[in-house]
């Protein structure tokens, strides 16, 4: 009875905690310039299908893949389990559906078991990766404290949230026999039949008793402790992904996004439509990002799916070759800078909120100028990304603020402006374009 | 050398199958120029309909666009559309990957849509449909050859096959390196680096490709686009092989082994 209604407590509190974080990610999003996704829903969903759900992408590297499927899948399952967990706890009862579903239980607890120690290997391998074999992408500048630690950090639950699990099923096993009125038969459970005898074999029925719930609690603990912990940290892309890959961008690659305030500029300087009076007194337009909300939704969203697992800055040219641009960072640095805004947002008064948000800093705090101008626009950070986050919008964006707003941008680049618009070609050369079909 | 102009052929009255948009790099660079020549003469050997744009091709936008610059893209490629859709062009076809992906895939937004080819692919169809037909024995036939896949070709439009199956045609020993097709590695040149200098590192980005590109033991690179073709080339020479790794074009390589015939 104390256990029912400490069950109904803690869960009230976790969920009601949870779903005030995920909706101020959802608020922090909505902060971003708005963007009409469109195209095809099919297109999407198969997305959505293959990519997140399937994670094709991640088998570009098949080693890394099948071991993070394991822990995946094995975390997808045991939510399977806490469905009985959460029944359970509620109506006081021990495992109601070993009964009902008889030999199928059986199947579906063994099943989990199986994944869960599998996981549990997996887990053990990508603590080594990151810790002892130092993988090269683990361990550029922007991991540097928070995000490595949070790396390892859900390692270790992990390991924790299997060793609930084998405790209160390995007790369990053991229990059924000792008592069976209370602890009704699962049949043989795939590990813990072998687990169970073998750890708690020589304890006590008291001991026994009180490991099963030891187990059983920490498990929902632990479930609870993550659901919470998503939100401030990478591991939300296992939430985000899903919505990141249905909204991603179906237009082609290699377009980058018009600007038709400036097309419609051009086009009426060249007498192609009727100019348009600009109104009275209206403050010279910004283009391009220079913070946050100058940023897409969507740029926003890939913001806090990223996993920072550094396969985009692997496979930068720029990177690779000692520049600073990196485009793992750049997602991190959004995403940063969102949190810092949406939470010195929270702490404003009602007039504050009302003006347009001001604390005297930018996206260009932690993006330097010199990391834009790395870039070669190759794509290979987009190609390489396993939950579809496009790190060059931004990186473009960017770029685009500096020219257009600012007129900064490499001084070297002026040249070739001034050349395209003063005689229609890249370099400015005294020839005729058909120079060479005279020879 | 016998090019058309759009011009004078639509004052004939007449129309052509294709344009052939030039491009900066392949009118004014004298490395391109050489691979803008070689194509040509292909076209000519062939007997395609095609025709430049000759004085009223503009720089398609690329490179200022990618540095941030709408302003100049919206005008030169403004103009561009306005020509283009002005002569009713239909078909294009260039040796530029960057000048490919603006018209084929920036230029709609613009009230331009045009079916747009890579040069590569037009060699290809060529090819395949026995139109152009290669003399045996070429030079290259047998050699050792990596080829580079440039970024906007590649990665961005995917398109990968073509120009793998014109090296098929030309019977030489395609050797890929370690990062190609999805995953090659840019040349350095893209996002208007070209026009830059290099940020500070602690290697050129072409030097990382070269050296790739001379492990596979090729003493030939073949490249499908001209800044890759400076980009490479500068790399062959900053590691002083510029005598024994050579870097060409694919439309060099079929020139190559054209058989005689009127051009
Ligand atoms: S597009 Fe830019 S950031 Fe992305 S991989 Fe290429 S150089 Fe790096
Ligand atoms: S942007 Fe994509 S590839 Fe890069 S770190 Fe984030 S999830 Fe990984």
């Amino acid at each position: 009875m104390i256990q029912q209604v400490l069950f109904i407590v803690v869960t009230i509190v976790a969920f009601g905690w949870a779903i005030k974080q995920f909706g101020r990610i959802r608020s922090n999003i909505k902060l971003g310039a708005p963007e009409t996704i469109s195209g095809d829903t099919g297109t999407r969903w198969k997305n959505v299908l293959l990519v997140a759900f399937g994670q094709q992408k991640m088998f570009a590297q098949w080693k890394p893949a099948l071991l993070h499927f394991f822990i995946y899948s094995a975390f997808l399952l045991t939510q399977v389990e806490l469905i009985e967990i959460l029944i359970d706890g509620f109506t006081g009862q021990h495992r109601m559906f070993a009964p009902l579903l008889g030999g199928f239980y059986t199947f579906v607890i063994s099943f989990i078991e199986i994944l869960s120690l599998l996981a549990l290997i997996a887990t053990v391998v990508f603590i080594l990766r990151r810790t002892i074999f130092k993988r090269d992408r683990f361990n550029k500048p922007e991991m540097k404290g928070w995000p490595s630690k949070d790396g390892l950090l859900i390692l270790a639950g992990e390991v924790v949230l299997i060793a609930a699990i084998f405790t209160m099923n390995g007790t369990d096993i053991l229990l059924q026999e000792l008592d069976p009125e209370h602890f009704p038969d699962t049949g043989n459970l795939a590990v813990s039949s072998i687990l169970g005898p073998a750890l708690f074999g020589s304890l006590s029925q008291n001991t026994l008793v009180i490991l099963e719930r030891v187990g059983w609690w920490l498990h929902l603990l632990t479930v609870y402790a993550f659901l919470n912990y998503l939100p401030i940290s990478k591991h939300l892309h296992i939430a985000l992904a899903f919505p990141n890959a249905y909204f991603s961008r179906l237009r082609p690659r290699g377009e980058m996004e018009n600007m038709p305030d400036i097309m419609n500029e051009v086009k009426s300087m060249m007498g192609l439509i009727e100019e348009e009076e600009p109104p009275e007194g209206e403050e010279l337009p910004e283009f391009g990002a220079k913070d946050v909300f100058d940023l897409s939704w969507k740029t926003l969203l890939d913001a806090y799916s990223c996993t920072e697992c550094g396969r985009c800055t692997a496979a930068c040219p720029a990177n690779l070759t000692g520049k600073k641009l990196s485009p793992r960072k750049v997602m991190m640095d959004i995403r940063d800078r969102l949190e810092v805004v949406s939470t010195t947002r929270a702490s404003q008064s009602a007039e504050q909120k009302a003006a347009p948000y001001d604390d005297g800093k930018s996206l260009f705090d932690s993006i330097t100028p010199e990391e834009l101008h790395a870039c070669t626009a190759c794509q290979a950070c987009v190609e390489a990304c396993p939950v579809l986050i496009n790190p060059l919008e931004p990186i473009l964006a960017m770029r685009r603020y500096e020219v257009l707003t600012e007129s900064s941008g490499p001084s070297d680049w002026i040249p070739m402006f001034n050349s395209i618009e003063n005689s229609g070609a890249v370099w400015q050369v005294g020839d005729a374009r058909d120079a060479w079909t005279k020879d | 050398m016998n090019v058309p102009l759009l011009a004078d052929v639509a004052a004939e009255g007449k129309s052509i199958d294709i344009l052939f948009w030039v491009g900066c790099a392949g009118s004014f660079d004298a490395r391109a120029q050489k691979v803008t020549k070689a194509f040509a003469r292909i076209l000519n050997h062939v007997g395609v309909n095609y025709a430049i744009l000759g004085e009223e091709e503009l720089c398609t936008g690329d490179p200022a666009r990618r540095a941030g610059n709408e302003f100049v893209f919206q005008m030169t490629a403004l103009q561009n559309v306005e020509t283009l859709n002005g002569y009713g062009v239909k078909k294009i076809v260039t040796a530029c990957p960057h000048c490919f992906n603006t018209l084929k895939n920036e230029y709609p937004a613009l009230g331009g849509s045009y079916e747009v080819i890579h040069h590569t692919q037009l060699l290809q169809e060529l090819i395949n449909t026995g139109k152009l037909k290669l003399k045996g024995g070429g030079t290259f036939k047998g050699k050792r050859i990596t080829y580079h896949d440039s970024c906007y070709l590649g990665r961005v439009n995917r398109i990968y096959e073509a120009p793998r199956k014109v090296l098929e045609a030309l019977d030489v020993e395609l050797v890929e390196m370690k990062r190609c097709k999805s995953k090659g590695l840019c040349c350095g040149a893209g996002g208007a680096q070209m026009f830059k200098e290099d940020e500070p590192g602690n290697k050129r980005i072409n030097a990382e490709r070269v050296d790739e590109a001379l492990n596979t033991g090729a003493k030939t690179i073949a490249a499908n686009c001209p800044f890759c073709l400076t980009m490479l080339t500068d790399g062959v020479t900053a590691k002083g092989k510029e005598d024994t790794v050579e870097v060409y074009d694919l439309s060099e390589l079929i020139a190559d082994s054209l058989p005689p015939g009127q051009e």
